[in-house]
């Protein structure tokens, strides 16, 4: 029993230092071809459709409604503490700027293009066409995941503008017609209280989470092996692993702009 | 000319390839032939770094790919190389005209032009018309690895490696590709390497037989010596070829 808790336990570290090495290669790789190679324009054009354009609608149904929803919980609970909704504006821009914006986003652009992007990766692979396409003269880094990882650190951080910006408005359409605060009222508490830091705070954060969305889905899918249930497999730890991965990240680089006063 | 020198690939504790040495000379058709599972693919698939050598020498045109660590020379040397793949390997999200013009893009200065003719061309020379614009999907398992074939034959390479070439083929089909073969070797000078398990199709065709056997060669010769020959395991795999052709 012993041995086989201790062989568990080896085998998972095994498993992560060997999960941490090939990410350092692939991502060693990643630079040397974005830097020596010429980009790949139509295909990082195309990647950023798939990834960028295509999540345009789920993201911003997602922030909508998170921001409607933040309005009208904040707006009663003000209420029943205050006898009216005060600042509202003001927590629904901090929550979204500063935190709803950025994590919803990279949340849905994991389980949608972060699977799309391992699920393609993988059936490659399994197919060899990976292989083929070294022996058609190009190399699977510099055409597949240079600009797969363009088109996420691209597209992610314009996706949190876009959820920022709905969500506001979510918010002040719920402020204004359920909560009957005035426009005016609800667009001061925004202007006066948030700042371009508190935007860049979530903005930034972004990039983090794109780089680490892209890693983890390219990673699972070059390393996809064992046919269809493989492919199904990498994917569905592709997104479980990029969920939990932003959540944790977010913490740590909230922490760090903290302390570097963003 | 490819120069192997103590060639060795191991999986794991695993030991595919022992010990493996030959030369493949210029304009040579070299079959290797064993049955399944005993290495072939690994052995092609090194002589183009697709898997890297755990141990030995490959030699192509005087330049050492067996360990090199640069990028650059290996992609060198893969342009020399055409390889058509046991299952074809189309890329799913591109049409036929793309697939087999992909290749042209990064092997050729051609202008872009040129890639609809050629494509035509070379889709014609393995009995295929008015495809370009399917794609891999809608193809049947013959046609993918003809598509296949002449992706791999269109930037016309020096070596080429064929994998399996016929397996899934109907017998038609398997004409056309075996002369297919044999063409490209007679008209353009091409180097070919065929790794099959189909022992008819390699003595046929080939200018020299290999037999691949636990992971190192029992036999190498031309077809009338190979048949000739007297190693058990080359009798006992022609015997049965032979029965299963009864």
């Amino acid at each position: 029993m012993k041995y086989c808790l201790t062989e568990k336990i080896g085998g998972g570290v095994m498993s992560l230092a060997q999960a941490l090495g090939q990410t350092t290669l692939m991502f060693r790789s990643v630079v040397f071809w974005f830097f020596r190679s010429r980009l790949e324009v139509s295909e990082t054009v195309k990647q950023c459709v798939k990834i960028g354009v295509d999540s345009v609608t789920v993201t911003a149904l997602t922030s909508f409604f998170t921001g409607m929803v933040l309005s009208l919980q904040t707006g009663y609970s003000s209420r029943n503490l205050f006898n009216e909704p005060l600042y509202i504006g003001t927590m629904v821009a901090f929550s979204m700027v500063k935190e709803l914006g950025p994590v919803l986003t990279s949340v849905v652009v994991a389980g949608r293009a972060g699977a799309v992007v391992t699920a393609e990766i993988g059936t490659m692979r399994v197919t060899d066409q990976i292989d083929a396409l070294y022996t058609l003269g190009t190399n699977p880094t510099r055409h597949l995941l240079v600009p797969r990882y363009i088109a996420f650190m691209i597209t992610l951080p314009l996706l949190t503008v876009l959820a920022d910006f709905l969500g506001i408005a979510g918010g002040a359409i719920v402020g204004v017609v359920k909560l009957g605060i005035p426009t005016s009222v609800f667009m001061n508490d925004i202007y006066t209280y948030l700042e371009i830091s508190d935007f860049m705070h979530g903005f930034l954060k972004t990039f983090f989470f794109a780089f680490m969305i892209a890693t983890v889905s390219c990673h699972k899918g070059m390393h996809t092996k064992g046919g269809a249930e493989g492919v199904g497999k990498a994917t569905t730890e592709a997104v479980v692993a990029s969920m939990v991965l932003v959540m944790v990240l977010d913490y740590f680089i909230s922490a760090l702009l903290v302390a570097v006063g963003i | 000319m490819i120069e192997i020198k103590g060639l060795g690939k191991a999986f794991g504790e695993r030991c595919i390839l022992k010990d493996i040495s030959v030369d493949i000379k210029e304009g040579e058709l070299f079959s290797v032939i064993g049955p399944s599972g005993t290495g072939k693919s690994t052995f092609i698939k090194c002589i183009i770094r697709l898997l890297r050598p755990d141990a030995g020498s490959i030699m192509v045109d005087g330049q050492e790919i067996a360990t090199t660590g640069s990028e650059f020379q290996l992609a060198k040397v893969r342009r020399k190389f055409g390889y058509l793949f046991q299952e074809g390997a189309l890329f799913d999200s591109l049409t036929v005209m793309e697939n087999v013009a992909f290749g042209l893009k990064y092997l050729t200065d051609l202008p872009k032009s040129d890639y609809p003719r050629i494509v035509k061309e070379k889709l014609a020379l393995v009995g295929l018309e008015d495809v370009e614009h399917l794609k891999p999907s809608e193809l049947s398992v013959g046609m993918k690895k003809r598509v296949s074939l002449a992706r791999s034959i269109a930037a016309e390479p020096k070596y080429i490696l064929y994998d399996e070439p016929t397996t899934g083929l109907d017998p038609v089909t398997t004409g056309m590709v075996k002369d297919l073969i044999t063409d490209m070797r007679a008209k353009l000078g091409v180097t070919s390497v065929v790794v099959t398990h189909d022992l008819k199709l390699a003595l046929e065709i080939s200018s020299r037989v290999a037999m691949l056997y636990e992971g190192a060669f029992v036999e190498v010769g031309e077809p009338a010596k190979f048949r000739q020959s007297e190693n058990k395991e080359v009798r006992e795999f022609m015997e049965i070829s032979d029965l299963s052709r009864k």
